[in-house]
């Protein structure tokens, strides 16, 4: 333990006083700033003179505003986060002839990891919830609305869950920091990877359907082809972290979403009730709903974690 | 301990897939002692000091730190020995004092302990001046002076010094020379010194060892190698000549 919390505590110092981090933050900050203003002030336009519903301020994360949503950019730019905190977090300290050092003092090598692992989890849990608590701030200010206990445990569960994400890319970061010796190859291959999950998975899923259930565009009649082609391309897109991210936030974020399906068939009459009943989930049952996305996504963050642990316990610690 | 090894192998071997590193290496080194650990590059001098560390598994054989086992019990062992690097690595944006505190962190001592000790190590290698300053503004022989006060802060029953005189000036060669010889003679410490520089290592190791190609062609008092190298006489030679002699038979 003792060296775990020696490297824990030095390893979040750094962060904290490091450019990058400050530049990160400065940029991210001002992003969901901007964001949730844009949200908020459009919020209040359209709820000008109309009964409020009940979760107001749960919508503040997750309109559009003016480009994208807090979620959203959360989804999209979140792993960047991770990357930048975890990239060189080895080969640096092997290539600066540090890393020999610190395991020749009486520790164990595993706390040299673990300490940075867990001071990069605690750096995106503290920058995550202070932004949250800002735009928080912002949304009592601009729309006049109170959290419900509820919207708040929404929005404990989204962060939560956005923790986890990120903290997959810090692993995956970090996994390469390990692999390759050079620290631009390791901050490429991170990059590489998450432009690679993140936009042509998704992209690539859509071609994939197209190509295994082939729907014409006109056409549309055969809903059980649409039907197919549609479960064809979120079983691939699965494989992007962002679109379980996205899935797993869903319901949590917008109480009044039942699914994460993008298409639900329905009969006359299950549209008549379901638009005469339209009342938000329980939390509970929101959560049901995302609950194996949520635990996809936390499985990978361990055992993204994991393989990088047991590289780094077996690998010759000479350069 | 007993018998006042401070260090023993036993038949170490390391192989790597496509070379042998260490091949049945036994040596010794008594306590209070300066041995000379010499050899070419690449001969496994440090993938030894590695396996006496326990950073690294050896394939066969056995080792003994203060009669503990380097494999089993490697955090016992890095408790007692005290290793300086070739090529020792800093943060470079520390200075001298928050360098030394992480290592005392990474030794569990306490704050007021460690920070006595911290200037403490500090005069012993005479970088007390300014201790504020950044490291990476360091020359090279105060970086090997700190990396030397790193080993000394938890206070170490055995030191492994690998080059630590490698790229210093001749006056900072000598100081850090005689630094290592001052620790020997008032602490009592034993070093295990790897190097290049043979007239250092001659002026101050009790004995030595030469190690080429991962065995361990030499060992005792320098006077005693000569003697079986150049006959009776031969103590009028250098350990530089010894070396060479040795070198040129493998």
């Amino acid at each position: 333990m003792q060296g775990i919390s020696a490297v824990y505590r030095k390893e979040l110092s750094d962060h904290f006083t490091s450019y990058r981090f400050v530049i990160l933050f400065a940029l991210i900050a001002m992003v969901s700033f901007i964001t949730s203003y844009m949200a908020g002030i459009h919020l209040k336009e359209s709820l000008e003179g109309v009964a409020k519903p009940r979760f107001v301020f749960l919508m503040l994360f997750n309109t559009t505003g003016a480009l994208f949503s807090m979620v959203q950019f959360v989804a999209f730019f979140g792993p960047l986060i991770g990357i930048v905190l975890g990239f060189d977090a080895i080969n640096r300290e092997r290539g600066d002839g540090t890393l020999i050092k610190i395991v020749s003092q009486p520790i164990y090598r595993d706390s040299v990891i673990n300490g940075k692992f867990l001071a990069g989890v605690t750096t995106i849990s503290i920058m995550l919830t202070s932004i949250i608590l800002v735009i928080s701030g912002l949304g009592l200010m601009l729309l006049g609305v109170v959290p419900g206990v509820e919207g708040i445990w929404r929005l404990l569960v989204f962060l939560i869950i956005s923790i986890f994400y990120i903290s997959f890319w810090l692993g995956l970061s970090l996994l390469f920091s390990i692999f390759f010796k050079s620290i631009a190859t390791s901050a490429l291959a991170s990059v590489a990877l998450w432009i690679f999950l993140s936009f042509f998975v998704s992209l690539g899923a859509s071609v994939l359907a197209d190509m295994v259930v082939p729907v014409d565009a006109q056409g549309g009649e055969n809903a059980e082809a649409v039907v197919k082609n549609i479960r064809v391309k979120q079983f691939v897109s699965l494989f992007s972290p962002m679109s379980l991210y996205t899935n797993a936030s869903a319901t949590i974020i917008d109480p009044m979403r039942k699914t994460s399906d993008a298409v639900v068939l329905m009969g006359p009459m299950e549209q008549f009730s379901a638009e005469r009943f339209q009342n938000p989930l329980p939390l509970e049952q929101s959560i049901l709903v995302v609950y194996p996305y949520i635990v996809v996504l936390i499985a990978l963050t361990l055992v993204c974690f994991a393989i990088s642990y047991l590289v780094f316990m077996i690998q010759e610690i000479r350069t | 301990m007993e018998d006042g090894k401070v260090i023993e192998t036993t038949n170490l071997t390391k192989i790597y897939p496509h070379q042998t590193a260490v091949d049945n290496l036994s040596f010794s080194v008594k306590e209070a002692e300066i041995f000379g650990f010499l050899g070419p590059n690449g001969s496994g001098k440090t993938t030894t000091l590695l396996m006496l560390l326990g950073l690294t598994q050896p394939s066969a054989g056995s080792a003994r730190i203060c009669g503990i086992d380097p494999i089993r019990k490697a955090r016992d062992v890095k408790r007692l020995v005290g290793y300086l690097p070739e090529n020792v690595g800093f943060y470079q944006d520390m200075d001298a004092v928050q360098s030394l505190a992480y290592i005392a962190d990474l030794n569990g001592m306490d704050r007021k302990t460690a920070r006595a000790k911290i200037f403490e190590v500090l005069d012993t290698v005479e970088l007390s001046g300014d201790p504020h300053k950044k490291v990476g503004t360091y020359s090279r022989g105060m970086k090997q002076r700190l990396g030397i006060a790193e080993v000394l802060l938890k206070n170490p029953r055995v030191m492994f010094l690998d080059e630590p005189t490698l790229g210093l000036d001749p006056d900072g060669a000598l100081k850090l020379v005689d630094l290592i010889q001052s620790l020997n003679r008032d602490l009592n410490m034993s070093v295990l010194l790897s190097s290049h520089q043979l007239h250092q290592v001659q002026k101050i190791s009790h004995r030595v060892g030469i190690m080429i190609k991962g065995n361990m062609v030499a060992e005792g008092p320098i006077d005693d190698l000569a003697r079986e190298k150049f006959g009776l006489g031969g103590t009028e030679y250098g350990l530089e000549e010894i070396y060479m002699k040795y070198f040129q038979e493998v």
